[in-house]
């Protein structure tokens, strides 16, 4: 198999000194960290990292230029709504469709375009001034490429309207003529002018009839003499004829009218009507396809391309697209002459008029800076069923292979990010999970960032990252001592064990400060305190609290006594809930019936019954204390209580 | 004569070296590796050292009645000192299997530890030994969390007495037996292998493993039907060599995969780190190189984020760019021949590494821009004129 073997592109690291050390390597989502170091060297101590430097190397570093930010996301909506535009258009309404979602990727491209001239202009910096208007070359270029794309393969010109495109083509691209037509016509007497002539010249190889007609005017007002020969000229140019672009005539039709044109103009070159003009005597051969009289005006034409055009447009006006191969290579080789060989924007160009789309990705992949022109060109010929037709096997495999390649590097950039979800999303084979590669990696340095991953995870039921992000947020809140929000990211992601974990904290906090944090996430727990046996202890416990500071004792009473009958505050806490049990014994008037003091004075008996003899006697004075006094306070009650319920009985 | 130049962008950052010196300072010999734990489990690291431990870091956020408020700084949480040779490797499982970390020495055993407790880093338990037989150079956990897929780890071993056993060996945990037990050894690797790396598995339904010998090689491992396999329950695999690279001449010290496993890069004895990429069709190629220069840095500051260096390497770049503006267009010329050159015979579709080349002559400008006559262009997503001048 033949392979292209560049050598692939080199990377200086400054400093690295590659006959005495090697260089270590991390990947980070877009780049790579380097730096020294000594590998298989066994042994303690011995040669540590030269120098503290460390490299970062980075890919794609168009998604980091600021004046492209609008081209990234402009066309982003542009995909998108190619995406979702509706195939359903048959024939030609798709057609048109598609070619006006080309359309709107061009004007993109321009608009960017003209924001970086501008800047180029305005800035003072010589080092930035080229770096802009390197970048106004780029997308002229990516431009030009998309443009004559565009004509051949998404509108798929038919013989005759192809040449009139391929006519606005050479037009919109070539214009620095524009400069020298608009210093002749604003000059006093436009005919007296040097560049008169080539003017006019410039206006017929483009094929531009009327404006030259309207040049040629005003030198014949100016030359009297020789008014009958402008005229003839004039003629002719006038009646040239232009293959339409309805289908208001044929294309026989078109032909016959100009073989018969063709002869006109020949008769009267053989007339010698213009040898006293040697001007007008080019202009007629070169309306006679005469390729030497049009290769003479090499310098107005300046590309080959251009040559082409104006070859087919006074030879072949109604070429058909499969001849262009032979056209465009011949002239090219004309138009070069061996001096100079092709360049990459040749080579591509030239793939384009082969209709070799492949090729065209191949090369434009290769030769740009970015991925985002194939990504894009490539998905709108893929739209365009053009892929899959010329090769089954990995037609759609391309496209979704550049456009992870686009959104990746979208992924790198701290904003963009957000750009490149849409792009993964129409990748049906891999976007999936090269989204969740991607977006676990997003630094989630704000709690607002995280909420945006997190919406965007849950759109896609992303369920797996979801519950990572919302694990990775509560632990970092954990670390830096916010308890509210760790206990709402846990409950977010559903995690147990994490939460129970918190609620612990809590109590500890509450133990250690007697009062909580957090109280508006606590109260509003609701149907979430089910997550864990600790949290809802955390929630049920916190309401007691209310109740007991709304002084509705009995309510309070009876919930504090079912946290620990029901086994839902954990033993450790038994003896804090009791102690909580001592004020609501003290009241004045009595709370716990005779049946629930029984039940209080069993849970302080199983609690210190748990513990061995020795560890009562490691106990301090204050434990010992607390249970004294809760015992006093129990016996009391019971005593009140059965007064009390006794004395109910008897009335 | 013209240079390609490359895209890639070189910054200079200093990394604080504090971290270095926490582990540094207790580890007695030198530190071998260094790996993180995933963030949900923290700010955790994990290190091992000639030393014959490994150990856990955690980052601590100071307490909010610290003097240290909001500032960070390393504990050591615990040390693994099972080992009684150097520990040549470490790294934490996939999360989806917990908190787990494998350690390998150069006694050739495989050590699995397990925190019970995320919240608690100081209490690890050893859950499985694995002796390999040979000694241990690297290990990688398959990060694929699929069920179908048992937990894995491919081990690679830097013996280089002359022998010819295999230096890859792939061991798969058992459901039934509760243990790992060898499922594979790559046979064609004889020589010592010095890294060892598992790509993102994608969902695809093979592995892709690539090895850090005396040259760098890519193996995919198809799991075979349950039903097709003999021994008790271990997956067997199809084993194919899809690449195999000796460009770096010489050892190839580390190799480690982009996340989501699109490129690969090797570091290795000729001091350069190479980058494989390979296309949509499954062509790897190398597409980058980085290596050293040798001149030391000029005014570099210590402390400084972006130094001086930034600017060097712009100037370099600068300097290929305006050094060979004697093109007409604006792409640098490809070395490549021309003829036959069509999709179907190469087709590769390296990541675009040239910077385009810019020429500032004056016959450039048959794409200058702007052009006077298209009004539309001034606002975006205008559209163009159906057939303007014609």
């Amino acid at each position: 198999m033949e392979e292209l073997d560049a050598e692939p592109p080199l990377m200086v690291v400054p400093g690295a000194d590659p006959t005495a050390r090697q260089l270590c390597f991390a990947w980070g989502p877009a780049e790579v960290l380097v730096c020294e170091t000594l590998f298989g060297r066994r042994g303690a101590g011995e040669g540590g990292p030269s120098s503290s430097r460390v490299f970062v190397v980075r890919k794609d570093q168009d998604i980091y230029i600021q004046t492209l930010r609008k081209l990234f996301n402009e066309s982003h909506g542009i995909f998108i709504g190619l995406q979702r535009s509706e195939e359903e258009l048959a024939g030609k309404s798709r057609r048109a469709q598609l070619v006006q979602v080309s359309k709107n990727y061009r004007s993109v491209i321009r608009a960017c375009m003209e924001d970086m001239h501008q800047a180029a202009v305005s800035t003072r910096d010589p080092a930035l001034h080229s770096q802009y208007s390197t970048q106004v070359s780029i997308l002229s270029a990516m431009e030009l490429i998309w443009n004559l794309c565009e004509i051949l393969f998404v509108e798929a010109a038919a013989a005759g309207p192809l040449l009139l495109r391929l006519l606005d083509w050479v037009r919109l691209h070539v214009c620095d003529v524009d400069n020298m037509v608009r210093e002749v016509l604003s000059s006093e007497n436009p005919s007296k002018h040097e560049l008169f002539w080539n003017a006019v010249d410039v206006f017929v190889l483009q094929g531009r009839m009327d404006e030259a007609r309207h040049l040629l005017a005003k030198e014949a007002s100016a030359n009297p003499t020789s008014v009958n020969m402008y005229k003839i000229l004039d003629d002719l140019m006038k009646k040239m004829p232009v293959p339409s672009l309805g289908n208001t005539q044929t294309l026989t039709e078109m032909e016959l009218k100009w073989q018969h044109w063709h002869e006109e103009c020949q008769r009267y070159l053989q007339d010698g009507t213009f040898a006293s003009n040697s001007h007008m005597e080019s202009i007629c051969k070169i309306l006679l396809g005469d390729e030497d009289a049009i290769l003479e005006k090499k310098e107005l034409m300046t590309t080959w391309y251009q040559f082409l055009v104006t070859r087919l447009l006074y030879s072949h006006p109604t070429v058909k697209p499969m001849e262009l191969r032979f056209y465009a290579q011949s002239s090219m080789d004309l138009f070069l002459g061996g001096e100079s060989s092709p360049e990459p924007l040749d080579t591509i160009l030239m793939a384009a008029f082969e209709f070799e789309m492949h090729q065209v990705i191949k090369e434009c992949s290769i030769a740009l800076s970015n991925w985002w022109f194939v990504a894009h060109l490539t998905d709108l010929l893929d739209h365009c069923k053009l892929l899959q037709s010329h090769n089954l096997y990995f037609g759609s495999n391309m496209r979704e292979f550049l456009l992870l390649e686009y959104a990746s590097g979208l992924f790198s950039h701290h904003s963009l990010w957000q750009l490149g979800v849409d792009y993964f999303d129409h990748c049906p084979e891999y976007g999936r999970v090269y989204l969740e590669l991607h977006i676990e990696r997003i630094p989630l340095n704000t709690e607002q960032k995280a909420l945006k991953v997190l919406r965007i995870c849950e759109q896609r039921q992303m369920h797996e990252q979801v519950r990572s992000i919302c694990k990775i947020m509560a632990m970092k809140a954990l670390r830096n001592n916010r308890l509210g929000s760790a206990l709402s990211w846990s409950i977010r992601a559903k995690d147990a064990a994490f939460a129970t974990l918190i609620s612990d904290r809590f109590l500890k906090d509450y133990c250690e400060r007697g009062c909580f944090s957090d109280l508006d996430l606590i109260d509003n727990l609701g149907p979430s305190m089910l997550l864990s046996d600790r949290l809802t202890f955390l929630g049920k416990y916190r309401e007691f609290h209310r109740l007991y500071g709304e002084k509705r004792f009995s309510e309070a009473a009876k919930l504090l006594l079912m946290l620990m009958t029901a086994h839902i505050a954990p033993c450790s806490f038994w003896m804090t809930l009791l102690t909580d049990a001592l004020p609501l014994l003290e009241q004045k008037e009595v709370i716990f019936s005779a049946e629930q003091t029984y039940e209080l004075m069993r849970c302080l008996e199983d609690l210190t019954a748990g513990k061995s003899d020795k560890q009562k006697f490691q106990d301090d004075d204050v434990e010992t204390m607390k249970v004294e006094m809760l015992r006093l306070a129990l016996a009391r009650n019971l005593a009140r209580v059965i007064v009390k319920e006794g004395t109910l009985e008897g009335s | 004569k013209r240079r390609l130049v490359c895209s890639l962008m070189l910054l200079v950052l200093m990394l604080a070296d504090f971290c270095f010196g926490v582990i540094l300072q207790t580890h007695s010999g030198s530190v071998w590796r260094v790996t993180w734990a995933h963030p949900e489990f923290g700010q955790v690291l994990a290190s091992c050292s000639f030393d014959r431990t490994a150990a856990v870091w955690e980052e601590i956020v100071g307490e909010s009645n610290d003097k240290l408020r909001g500032q960070s700084h390393w504990v050591k949480r615990t040390t693994l000192v099972d080992s009684r040779t150097s520990v040549t490797d470490v790294k934490f499982a996939p999360k989806h299997m917990g908190l787990m970390l494998a350690t390998c020495s150069a006694d050739g055993v495989v050590r699995i530890y397990e925190a019970p407790d995320v919240m608690n880093l100081s209490q690890w338990s050893l859950q499985h030994e694995i002796s390999c037989k040979l000694s241990c150079s690297c290990i990688s956990w398959n990060p694929s969390s699929s069920r179908a897929h048992s937990p894995m780890i491919a081990v690679g071993s830097d013996d280089n007495s002359p022998n010819i056993l295999a230096k890859v060996q792939i061991y798969e945990y058992n459901e039934n037996t509760r243990k790992y037990a060898k499922a594979e050894a790559l046979m064609t690797v004889t020589d010592p292998v010095h890294d060892i790396a598992f790509a993102p598995n994608l969902g695809r339904s093979f592995h892709i493993l690539a090895v850090a010998t005396k040259d760098v090689r890519i193996f995919t491992l198809k799991p075979l039907r349950k039903e097709l396999t003999t021994s008790g329950g271990l997956t067997k695999f199809e084993i194919h060599i899809v690449a195999q690279f000796d460009n770096h001449n010489s050892q190839v010290w580390r190799v480690s995969w982009n996340i989501t496993g699109t490129v690969l890069a090797s570091s290795g004895d000729d001091g350069c780190v190479r980058l494989w990429k390979a296309n949509y069709m499954d062509n790897w190629k190398c597409t980058g190189i980085l290596k050293g220069n040798g001149s030391p840095v000029n005014g570099s500051s210590q402390q400084g984020i972006f130094n001086a260096s930034l600017g060097s390497a712009n100037t370099s770049l600068q300097n290929s760019l305006n050094g060979s503006s004697a093109s007409r267009y604006f792409f640098p010329p490809l070395d490549s021949p021309r003829a036959g050159s069509r999709w179907s015979s190469h087709a590769q579709l390296l990541p675009p590494p040239p910077l385009i080349e810019h020429s500032c002559d004056a016959d450039t400008a048959n794409l200058q821009y702007p052009h006077p006559r298209r009004r539309c262009v001034s606002r975006p997503l205008n559209l163009l004129p159906e057939n303007e001048g014609v």
